[in-house]
Parts: C-alpha cells; sequence; structure tokens
C-alpha cells in the first residue's frame, strides 16, 4: 500500500532540517492573549503585532464589540444554515446594505470568508468558453477560484500593462473575458496601475474584478481601494474584499452595479453550499464598516506610521521591496531561507512579531520580513521596533560581509 | 508555416537556460519529473512560447503536457489554428 502522505515528504525533510538549526517553527506561533490591535502575549512574551493586516484598528473598537455582543444576545452563537435557506438574518441584510454605502454600490453579497469571495466569483463569473485573464501575482484564492471554474486561464506578467495588452490582444474578440487585478499584492505591499490596466481591459471588452483586500479602509477618498484613488470607479465591474483586514473580524464579500447581479446567489457555489457567518460577526463587520466611511483621521495616522516604519528601516540600511512605502504593508528582502527564520526568530524573542513569507507565497522565490501596520501603532512603538530590527540584523550578522 | 520539427527544436532553446543539470532533453523528457521544473518556471517558459509563436496557451491546459513531445504537439496545433 503506497502512503499517500509520500508525496509532502520533501517539505517535511525540508521543515526538519530547518528546525534542527535550533529555530522555531514559523507557522506555529500561539497568541496567548490580545491586548489590543497592536500587543499580544506570545511564548509568555508581551510583543508587539506589526504583521496582522489590522489596518484600521477596528478588532476591539468598542462600538463593534458591543454591536458584537449585542447580536450575540439576540440572535445566538450560529445561523446553522446556508444564506439561501435559514442562513439569512437581519444582520447579513444590515452588512450588506452597509457595503452598498460603503461603496456607493447597488448590490452586495457577504460570502463567509474573503478566501470563498474570490473563489466564488471567479469560478462562477467565467464559466466555459470564457477566458480570465490574471496578474501572475495573484493571491492563492484567485487561482483556486480558476481551478475550480471551467474558463481558460491566461496569465500576464505582474503589473504590466505591455503583457496584459499583448495577452487580451490574441484572445478572440467575442469571447467573454475577465481581467483580475489586485489593488494592492500583499507580499511586495506594491500597488497595481490601475488606470492602465483597466483601460486597456475596458478597450478589448473585458469586465473587470479588483480585489481590495489591502486596500479597503485608507486607499481613496471615501477609503474604498486603489481603484477609487486611481479614477476609475466606473470601469470596475466587480470589487471583491474581506472583513478579515481592515474591518477587522472574518468573512468576505463582492459588490457590483451589474443589474444581473443577484442571480450569483443561487448559482455562486462557494457562497451557496457554506453556512452564513455568524450574527455577531455579521454585526461586527456592519459596525466597522459603517464607522470606517468616516475615518479620515485614521487613514492619516495609518500612512504616517507606515512611513516612519518604511524611513525608518531604509535609513538604517535594509533592503525594502518597495522604493517608497506604496502601501501599509512594508516588506524587507531577506537573502535566503535560513537567514530570514533567524532574523525572524530573533524579532519574536525581541518582543516584535512580523509575518515570514517564503516561496511559493511570495513571487519569484524572494524570501521577506513582511511588515504591516495599524493606524493605531504609536510612534513609541515604532522607534522601539527599528531598535529591534537593528538588534536582531546583529545578532543574524544581516549586514555582515559574505 | 511552421512544422512541428521547428517548433520542437525551438522548444528545446527556449528550455535550455532553465535547465541548469544540464538533463539530456528528448520527446519524453517530462517538466515536473526529469527537469524538476516548479510551477512558477512552467509558466514563465509558457509565456515565452505564448510570446515566441504569438498563441495562447491557458494554464488549464498545462496538466494534460508532461512531457516536450507534448507540448511540441500541443503548440504545433495553436499555430496552425
Amino acid at each position: 500500500m503506497s502512503d499517500l502522505f509520500s508525496k509532502f515528504d520533501a517539505l517535511i525533510n525540508e521543515r526538519a532540517g530547518l528546525l534542527d538549526l535550533g529555530v522555531r517553527d514559523p507557522f506555529s506561533i500561539v497568541m496567548q492573549q490580545v491586548k489590543s490591535p497592536t500587543e499580544a502575549v506570545i511564548d509568555g512574551r508581551d510583543t508587539i503585532l506589526l504583521g496582522t493586516y489590522n489596518y484600521m484598528g477596528m478588532t476591539f473598537d468598542p462600538d463593534v464589540i458591543a454591536a458584537g455582543k449585542s447580536a450575540l444576545d439576540e440572535f445566538g452563537a450560529g445561523t446553522t444554515g446556508s444564506r439561501v435557506l435559514n442562513g439569512t438574518y437581519q444582520g447579513h441584510k444590515e452588512c450588506e446594505d452597509a457595503l452598498k454605502d460603503f461603496y456607493g454600490m447597488d448590490h452586495a453579497m457577504v460570502f463567509s470568508t474573503g478566501y470563498q469571495a474570490n473563489l466564488g466569483m471567479v469560478s462562477t463569473l467565467a464559466g466555459k468558453g470564457d477566458f480570465i485573464i490574471l496578474d501572475a501575482d495573484s493571491h492563492a484564492s484567485i487561482y483556486d477560484g480558476c481551478y475550480l471554474g471551467n474558463a481558460d486561464i491566461v496569465r500576464f506578467k505582474h503589473n504590466s500593462a505591455e503583457d496584459l495588452e499583448k495577452r487580451l490582444r490574441r484572445l478572440p474578440p467575442e469571447a467573454g473575458k475577465l481581467v483580475i487585478l489586485e489593488g494592492v499584492y500583499s507580499m511586495l505591499g506594491d500597488i497595481a496601475p490601475l488606470k492602465e490596466l483597466v483601460a486597456i481591459a475596458k478597450a478589448h471588452g473585458a469586465m473587470v474584478l479588483v480585489d481590495e483586500a489591502h486596500g479597503m479602509g485608507f486607499f481613496g477618498e471615501h477609503g474604498r481601494g486603489v481603484y477609487e484613488a486611481a479614477g476609475v470607479a466606473d470601469d470596475v465591474d466587480f470589487v471583491v474584499g474581506t472583513f478579515s483586514k481592515s474591518v477587522g473580524t472574518v468573512g468576505g464579500f463582492c459588490v457590483s452595479n451589474h443589474p444581473k447581479f443577484e442571480i450569483l446567489r443561487l448559482v455562486c457555489r462557494p457562497y451557496t453550499f457554506t453556512a452564513s457567518l455568524p450574527p455577531a460577526v455579521v454585526a461586527c463587520a456592519a459596525t466597522s464598516i459603517r464607522k470606517l466611511m468616516h475615518a479620515a483621521p485614521k487613514r492619516e495616522r495609518l500612512w504616517d506610521m507606515t512611513r516612519k516604519l518604511h524611513g525608518g528601516l531604509k535609513a538604517r540600511g535594509f533592503r525594502l521591496a518597495t522604493e517608497t512605502p506604496e502601501s501599509a504593508i512594508v516588506s524587507v528582502l531577506m537573502p535566503d531561507q535560513e537567514t530570514t527564520v533567524r532574523m525572524w526568530q530573533a524579532m519574536l524573542e525581541l518582543g516584535v512579531y512580523v509575518n515570514m513569507s517564503r516561496p511559493p507565497a511570495t513571487p519569484a522565490g524572494v524570501f521577506l520580513l513582511r511588515c504591516s501596520l495599524c493606524a493605531e501603532h504609536s510612534a513609541a512603538q515604532l522607534d522601539t521596533v527599528l531598535e529591534r530590527f537593528e538588534m536582531a540584523a546583529a545578532a543574524v550578522g544581516l549586514f555582515a560581509p559574505a | 508555416m511552421t512544422d512541428r520539427a521547428q517548433v520542437y527544436a525551438r522548444i528545446i532553446e527556449l528550455i535550455e537556460p532553465l535547465n541548469p543539470k544540464k538533463v539530456a532533453l528528448g520527446e519524453n523528457t517530462s517538466f515536473a519529473g526529469d527537469l524538476e521544473m516548479d510551477s512558477l518556471t512552467v509558466m514563465d517558459l509558457v509565456a515565452s512560447m505564448e510570446d515566441e509563436w504569438d498563441i495562447v496557451m491557458p494554464l488549464n491546459m498545462l496538466p494534460d503536457l508532461e512531457t516536450i513531445g507534448q507540448v511540441a504537439d500541443a503548440v504545433t496545433k495553436l499555430v496552425k489554428k
């Protein structure tokens, strides 16, 4: 009998080799206590959180918490059902209304996670004979949506308008086309040139879906995302997003002005065949989304903190994935896996949590220590973070000549 | 007119720089098994073939193309379309 797990042996051995070096597993962190959007206790140690995508710090917002508690009392712990059967409560409608108001769009559909929102939208919109044209660095949920569906999948070079144009030109003019873009690419923290990309997609008769998972809350006049800041709102057919970043809870969504949008509730399998979000979660999300409509001071603080971290790291000689701070993600480029894990662990032992990212999650085989900022980070916290980055780099010999 | 022999020869040229271990290349050489190509390298190779012949090779076509010979067949077919 062949062991179905033998296909994982290479990865098991790689991990074992890494852990034998004496480093701890970067993918098994436990947060023992969470004190605020920026502080937790890990291994009994007070730790500054600098890798949680909690951009707007809404996880402990008093109004959000109160809304969740009240929904828990009034509607119970869970819905035990699909959105299309018994799983749509008042709170789910209110959450979709909040999204429609936030985005100024006619329709909103709430999914149980952001992953499922992409899985559902991508696999349902483009069917057999249609084409999906996606950025090569697209998130796993977009690729998985492609594989769940039956469309032909064409990839273009990351953020390249020229390559997108070339690939669209080769497709049959009459075929249905969906171009999928992201506002912010979460590994390197770079943003897409949406003005150019969307114009090309429209010129070739494609519909456009933009994932704003990492842009919602602090790009554009209303905080809708990079597409709003780029001034292309009228040409974007679908915006997909998540509640697990700026909104501060969990869930996913798609908003659109398409007149036939509502039919998706019956044909989109990752929407239909799963349980809906618990009442407390949609209540938290709706409250948070409405507060994010008036969060200009928080947006300012988030950008201030991002500039401070990016500038501070650069001044200390760290190599960063973007020349300037393009989003609230600041990624530090690392030379190899072992140095990355050692540096990551040194940071953790000094009381700073960042994400370690490695291929295949990262593009082009790069290793990263990825930081994401929160509007609730204080300048003093970031001074501590910068100091500890220097200490960790010295401890692992990051800047030592090879 | 591009015939299969020309396509095959050019595919070999495109693979060479992605073959650091200098594995012998033939009709039955497989991308995953023999060349140990990861998925990103495969996708880059696909992009270079698309540009070479101005064709579209959808990613969902790839699981059926395991060897260099199969890719040469598929490209020849796409070019003639």
